[in-house]
Formats: structure tokens, sequence, C-alpha cells
């Protein structure tokens, strides 16, 4: 993955910033140019909250290459406690005796590398706390 | 003015494997390591986890305690490792991004064996005395790898231990600091190496032994202090051995330095270890309590502390943030050999 | 807007044809429409293709396509939306007719998945997803779909049963179907006793790797006896829809909103209700996608699929027969190709010329094709003139 394409991301994959509507208040993670809600164009930046709940969630036992060393591992949609969802892998899982409603926190984490002599990706998992 | 520790932080890995686990392996007798390191387990981190993933994690402890500091006003983050992921890009340049403290910032990777972490903690420390930056962060952490089948494969383990320093806030003053260093070849490795190369015996009494010892009784004497006068004391703690003889040999005793004592469990976690054992003190120290630490790093330095704990502790011990303790004894996942061999990357694979 | 109809159907056999390239996939597919159609000449062509840039490194498939058919210099447009790429070529065909610009249209589908390894058609497939929100933490397309699937057995206590119900009933259809990828009858049993891809979903739950193509010829109902003897088969909808392209993002996670939107548009669009829909070809790219498309479609309740399924009510003989083809699990899933691929099943079930997998007097039926995790939803009725 060109490293450009990831270092813009980096509020949002660090820091997890959103953009909140000024005209109605919706959190947009990852922040968008439009509000799907209601049409607004201004944002402000806020970082969420690290606490959510699982949606739902698999076990990937087939991954893509880039992710054959973690395998097999959980992967769940996440409700953050601010409103945004997002997709996260869970990190942690030892036997993924996960359950909907899981609480989870988002922790800092390897995502993926180019090889042994590219960048490493970093971003957020979901841990079950 | 005082200056000191104003947040602590500790990140510890979940995964853990047993002595008898990698004994097994080589054909090892494992009540002798045991017994010859002093030590049961030792944390082992998971394939997404590195120097920069536990620091960032440490670093957010800090600050989730020292709730007055802002992540902005961190005018240096140093961190103190040997297993950096990259070999050139300073792992503080993303622990940094992740915390929110750029760009006014002053940031540099350091490596000294095990002692990297308290040499952050010892410039973060004069720097913030000196009145060049208002807060300055200091982490100590490490993912290090032993060889295969060699005794340090027994107790390498991984942890990171966060320090913020600044003259507002402090819960911990440093009223002290001596450091000692010599060159003394007990352990190293050459550029391009996966693993480290030791002198066997040679790391004991020449190298551990004579550096703790001399920055540990240099410090006791500049500060006009004795054993005694403090509440706790913590050592670098290379396996559950060498930590406790070193502080009996320099007239400390057991209960002083049990609380900080992480080795039996956690193994060594080289530029953490004397770091870790810290937070693990401030997790349960009292106002008034005085703290002596001694770290050591191959090659061979010890960077000595006395610290005493402020009035203001107790109400960061009472925040909810993990302690040290918490990650080190719950939700442990213990790994067999073969998946520990997988996570930390010891199997050839097709290209 | 005029009305438009099918007057010729070709689809290729659909598997691994190692001696067949991207090319010729297309123009046995589109050689085969024209002649059953009977027509002299095209107009324009409208071809869909969901990634021939990262399956066979070759983009600029419209021009392709008409060098290789020898059509140059008509107009020719790759269509994409991932896997509903062909059903949107077909509804750019039938605009191109309806609209009175042009009178012949060849709309055709085409994929050839199989000159990468299993990791590069797994990535391509991928891209289909939010690439930077969801494939960047690892999540894989089965993987989306298990959630999905998740979410939906969470909800209305659908099993894992009722989603092998669906794919041993189209293995069952497509062993009656010679092009099928994957003609053998697979059980319950077997379904659920294969290995797991992304819980809960078992390999055979999931839509295989497929090279195919399929192609159609378009024209102005009330030229179609004069331009060809083949019965003509009427398009009364051509809808499409739009949802987010994260899963995440969506306002419940087991229900396809596009489809719904889609289909109760081509009902009005047609002046029809779920009842009349004698036979539909719907995206079973795993089984879960079947269950929930049949209830977007609204042939049963939300949460009634499942059961549905289990109890024989959409296989052929069935309340309403679903994938008689033998549907992207059993037939393949040549991923451009496979919406153009559900409207030809539907036609020569509308003809009545399917053969042992034949719907007994079916005059109307309706394909549903989708991308991504439904993003893109596109919907067809079509009805025997």
């Amino acid at each position: 993955m060109p490293t450009a394409r990831t270092w813009r991301e980096y509020p949002q994959r660090y820091r997890y910033e959103a953009g909140v509507c000024k005209g109605c208040g919706k959190w947009h993670f990852p922040p968008r140019r439009v509000c799907d809600a209601c049409k607004g164009e201004t944002f402000e930046t806020k970082a969420m909250r690290r606490t959510g709940k699982i949606l739902t969630y698999t076990v990937i036992r087939v991954p893509p290459a880039p992710f054959k060393d973690q395998a097999p591992y959980a992967v769940a949609v996440v409700e953050m406690d601010d409103g945004p969802r997002l997709t996260a892998m869970v990190a942690d899982t030892g036997t993924f005796e996960l359950k909907l409603g899981q609480k989870v926190r988002l922790e800092f984490r390897r995502i993926s590398e180019d090889g042994d002599r590219g960048p490493i990706n970093y971003g957020y998992k979901a841990v079950p706390v | 003015m005082k200056v000191g520790i104003v947040g602590w932080g500790a990140s510890l890995p979940r995964h853990r494997i047993k002595v008898e686990e990698i004994a097994k392996v080589w054909g090892a007798d494992a009540p002798s390591y045991k017994k010859g390191l002093g030590l049961r387990e030792k944390s082992v981190p998971a394939p997404d986890q590195d120097v920069i993933t536990l620091s960032v994690e440490a670093a957010r402890n800090a600050l989730a305690r020292a709730s007055q500091v802002s992540a902005a006003e961190l005018g240096c983050i140093y961190i103190g490792s040997e297993s950096h992921p990259y070999a050139v890009k300073p792992s503080g340049c993303t622990v940094g991004e992740a915390i929110g403290a750029f760009p006014a910032c002053h940031v540099a990777d350091m490596e000294f064996a095990c002692k990297a972490g308290s040499e952050g903690m010892f410039v973060a420390h004069g720097l913030v005395k000196a009145g060049l930056v208002k807060y300055g962060l200091a982490i100590g952490a490490d993912t290090s790898q032993g060889a295969p089948g060699d005794a340090l494969e027994y107790s390498a383990a991984a942890g990171a231990a966060a320090y913020i320093m600044g003259s507002e806030g402090v819960v911990a003053t440093i009223d002290d600091t001596f450091s000692f260093t010599t060159d003394t070849p007990d352990f190293w490795r050459r550029e391009y190496q996966h693993y480290p190369q030791h002198a066997g015996r040679f790391t004991g009494e020449p190298a551990y032994f004579r550096t703790v010892t001399g920055a540990s009784t240099a410090l006791l004497e500049k500060a006009g202090m004795k054993p005694k006068d403090f509440a706790y004391a913590v050592f670098h703690q290379p396996n559950g051995k060498f930590p406790m003889r070193v502080g009996k040999m320099l007239g400390f005793t057991k209960e002083q330095m049990e609380i900080g004592w992480l080795a039996p469990r956690l193994g060594n976690t080289y530029s953490g270890a004397s770091p870790l054992g810290l937070t693990a003190i401030l997790d349960v120290a009292k106002p008034g309590d005085k703290i002596f630490m001694c770290s050591y790093g191959s090659g061979a330095g010890s960077d000595a502390f006395v610290y005493t704990v402020t009035d203001k502790i107790t109400a960061l011990q009472q925040k909810g943030v993990p302690t040290t303790a918490d990650q080190l004894d719950k939700n442990q996942i213990y790994l067999q050999y073969g998946e520990y061999a997988k996570f930390r990357r010891k199997i050839l694979k097709a290209e | 807007m005029r009305d438009v109809a099918i007057i010729g159907a070709k689809v290729t056999a659909c598997g691994e044809l190692w001696n067949r390239s991207l090319r010729d996939l297309f123009v046995e597919a589109a050689l085969g429409a024209i002649k059953d159609a009977g027509v002299d000449h095209i107009d324009s062509m409208y071809v869909g293709c969901m990634s021939g840039g990262l399956f066979v490194g070759q983009e600029h498939i419209g021009a392709l396509m008409a060098d290789y058919l020898g059509q140059c210099p008509v107009p020719a447009m790759r269509v994409e939306s991932a896997c509903a790429s062909g059903g949107m070529a077909l509804r750019a065909g039938w605009l191109h007719v309806a609209s009175g610009l042009n009178d012949v249209v060849l709309v055709g589908g085409v994929e050839k998945m199989t000159d990468v390894g299993g990791d590069e058609a797994t990535y391509a497939l991928a891209t289909a997803a939010d690439q930077e929100w969801e494939g960047f933490n690892g999540v894989t397309f089965p993987g989306l779909y298990a959630m999905m699937a998740v979410a939906h057995m969470d909800r209305y206590k659908t099993t894992s049963k009722q989603l092998a119900s669906v794919a041993a009933k189209n293995h069952d259809n497509g062993s009656k179907n010679p092009n099928a990828q994957f003609p053998m009858k697979v059980s319950v049993e077997d379904v659920l006793s294969s290995v797991l891809v992304a819980d809960p979903l078992h390999i055979l739950d999931c839509s295989p790797i497929t090279d195919g193509a399929a192609a159609l010829i378009l024209v102005p109902a009330d030229m179609a006896k004069k331009l060809s003897k083949r019965p003509g088969i009427k398009i009364l909808a051509s809808t499409a829809a739009t949802d987010t392209l994260a899963l995440h993002s969506r306002k419940d996670l087991c229900a396809l909103e596009a489809v719904a939107k889609a289909a109760a548009g081509a009902y009005q669009q047609a002046n029809k209700k779920p009842s009349d829909v004698q036979v539909c070809e719907v995206h079973d790219c795993f089984t879960i996608a079947e269950i929930m498309a049949t209830e977007a479609l609204g042939f049963f309740e939300k949460g009634k699929g499942g059961p549905a399924a289990e109890s024989g009510a959409t296989a052929i003989g069935g309340k309403i027969p679903v994938n008689t083809s033998g549907g992207l699990k059993s037939k393949g899933h040549p991923v451009g190709a496979s919406g153009v691929s559900q409207a030809v099943e539907i036609v020569e079930q509308l003809r009545g010329e399917a053969g042992a997998r034949q719907v007994k007097g079916a005059k109307l039926g309706m394909t549903q094709n989708m991308g991504g995790t439904g993003a893109s939803a596109v919907v067809h009725i079509l009805e025997a003139m």
C-alpha cells in the first residue's frame, strides 16, 4: 500500500478523529465532505472516545495475503459510544468467544505490513473489555 | 522547582509462555531453568504488537492519569528500546502522532540495551528541569527476542512503561540521579543480526553486579541516604534472581523490592524492565514514600534515581487506568511453543 | 420511452476455462447472442466487467471487445458496478433502446478470474468493499457476508441449516444446467461439514471463482418480430439503487435496503407485485445473500427467508422458484457476467427452453444483481411477449 495513502488517514487510524456536522450534530467516521443526514458541508473535528460495542462479527479463516500471519482472526462491526460505526479486527480474542453487544476498546496495533521491507501499517483494533 | 513524574502508564501483552513449554522443545530441564533464572513464565507480544504499539498504549495510560496534561504540551518524546520496529524511522514519530503530541516536539529513539528506557527518563527530567520543555514523555519498551534454545529465550519478554515528566502536578519528585557507565562487553547485537549474543557468566559479576552496585552506591552516598530510608526499591531484572541478589548486596530487603519485582511472572522486558517495576510501585505507593530505582544496560551502564511520592498520587491511583498488576495477572492467554514460534516469526516461510 | 425486448441470449460454460481468454469468452457469448437473435448488425454495445484490470491486467474493455467481435466502429462502453456490473450493463443497454437512441444493442458481461491465484482473486473481489475502512482492516467478502449472517441469525433466529439448504437447492438446480461450474449435488450435511471460511459461512456457502461470459440482444419491443424469429422477452422494468459502500454504515446490518428500493421501483414500473413473479434469479454470492434477497424482493417477510428456503418454497415447483440456473453458487460467479447470465436464464425460462429445470408455464420472471455487500443493486422484470 503506498505510504501516502495510509499517511493521510493517520488522524482517523491513530487518533479516531471524526467529523461532527455543524448542521445536525451527526458524527461521521471517517469525516466526509457532505453530511449524509442533513447535506451540511461544515464540520468540526472531534476525537471519538475509544469505547464501543460489537454489533456483529466473524472469524476470518481465509485471509487476504497481507493478513496471512494473523489468521485466524476476528473482525467486527463496532458501534462507537459516540455514534459512528466502523469495521475493525478484534485483537487478543484467544478462543474467539465473542458475543454481540460485547464492549470493546480501540487499541493501537499493527494492522498489516508490506513484506519484510515495506512500511508497517498501524491503526485501530478492537479489544474486548 | 520540584521536577518529577506527573503521570505513569504501563502496557503489557496478554500472551504468556511458561518455562516448561520452552524447555520441553529443547530437551532442557525446566525445574533447573526456573530455579536458575528465578522465573516461571514470560510475556509474548501478539503478532500485531511491537514497541510502537505498546508504547502508544503505555503513553495513553500515562496521559489518562495525568489528565491535566494535554498531549500537545509534551515538548519531547524519547523511546528507549533495542527492538524498534524500524532500523531507520523513529518509533517516537508514530507514537507522538498517535497520541496527538505533534508537531512542536523534540523526538529521539534511544538505544542502550536494557537501559534505554531510563535514559529517556533521565533526559526528559533534565529538559524539564532546565526549563526547555513544560512536559516530557519518556518510554521504555521492548519486544526482545532470545535465540531459540538460548537461555535468553526463557526470559526475553515484552512490555512498555511510559512516564510524563513535569514540574506541575508532580506525583513523585526526582530528588537525585546518578549515571554509571563503562565499556563492558557482556551482551551485544551486531547490525542486521536477528538475535543478540551474550558473554555467558561474564554478564553477571563484572557487568550487571559491578555496574548496578556502582551506580546505586554512588547515588546513595550522593543523596546521603541509606537503604532503610526507602519504602520501595526496583532494579533492572534480566531474570528473577539478579535484582533480588543485587538489592540484598546493597542492603535492601525483599519487602522493599517485592512490588517492583515483576520478572518471575513477566520475564525480562529489557528497556521496560525497571521502568515497569516503578509503574507497579507507583500504582500502590503512599504520599511520602521514597523509591530507589536503578536500571542496567549491557555495554554497560546504570541510571539510578531517588523519588519521593507526593500527596497528589492518590487521585491518580483512583482514576481506573489499568494498573501494572492488573495487566500482569489478569486475562493471560497461554501459548504453546508452536504458536509462540509463529507469533515471534521463528518459522521460515515461503517468500 | 419505448418498450424494450430481448431477442437473443447466450451464456458460455462457467468454470475454470484454462484455454479461453477474457476476449475469447466475451466473443463466444456475444456471437452466440447475435446468432440467437439473427440480427445482422448492432448499433452499440455495453460490457459489464468488474475488474479486468486486477484479474487480467486489462482495462479499456469496451473497445477491445468491439474490436475482437469485429464490430468497430460501433460505440462500445464498459460498465462497472462491482458484481452488479452485468446487471448495470443490461440497464445501460435498456436505456439506449428505450430512449430511442439505438435500435439494436448488444449487452454483455464477462470475467476471467482464474488467470490469477486465489490471493489475488480474493484481493480483486475485496475492492468492491470500502478499501480504506473495511479492506484495510482485514475483512474479506465472505467475512462481510458472514457478519450480515451473524446479525440475521441473531435477530431472526436464522440457522446454519437454513443457509445450507440454499446451497443444497442451488446445486440441485445446477445439476440440471449443462453450463454449471459445480453441477454436483450437495446435501445440507455436506455444506455444514465443509470447512469454515468466515464463521458461520462454510466453503459450500460461498460462490466460486469462475470464468464465463453472457450476452443479450436488445431491440424495441415493437420491432422484435420483424428483427428476429425467436420469441421476444419484454423488459417490463429496469431499476437500480445504491446504499453505503461500507457495511458498517448501514442502518440495518441484515437488510438489503438498496435491493428493496430497486425492487419496489421495479414492481411499480412493471405494475406487478411479488406474487406475480414466477421465476427469479437472485444474487446468491453467499447463501445468506439469497435469503436476504428473497426478503428484500418481497417474496417473504423480513426474517422469513431462512425458513422459506428450508421449506422448499424457493425450489423448482415451490411457491417462487429461485435460481433455477443453479445460481452463482452452483452455476458459477464470473462477477462481471453474472447479472447478464441471470437474464439469460430468465429468457430461457420464459421461452420455455430451460429443459430439466423449466418452471412450468413461467411467463413473468425477475433478476436481482448486486455489487459489494449490496451497495449497488439492480433489478429487472421480464415477461414473455
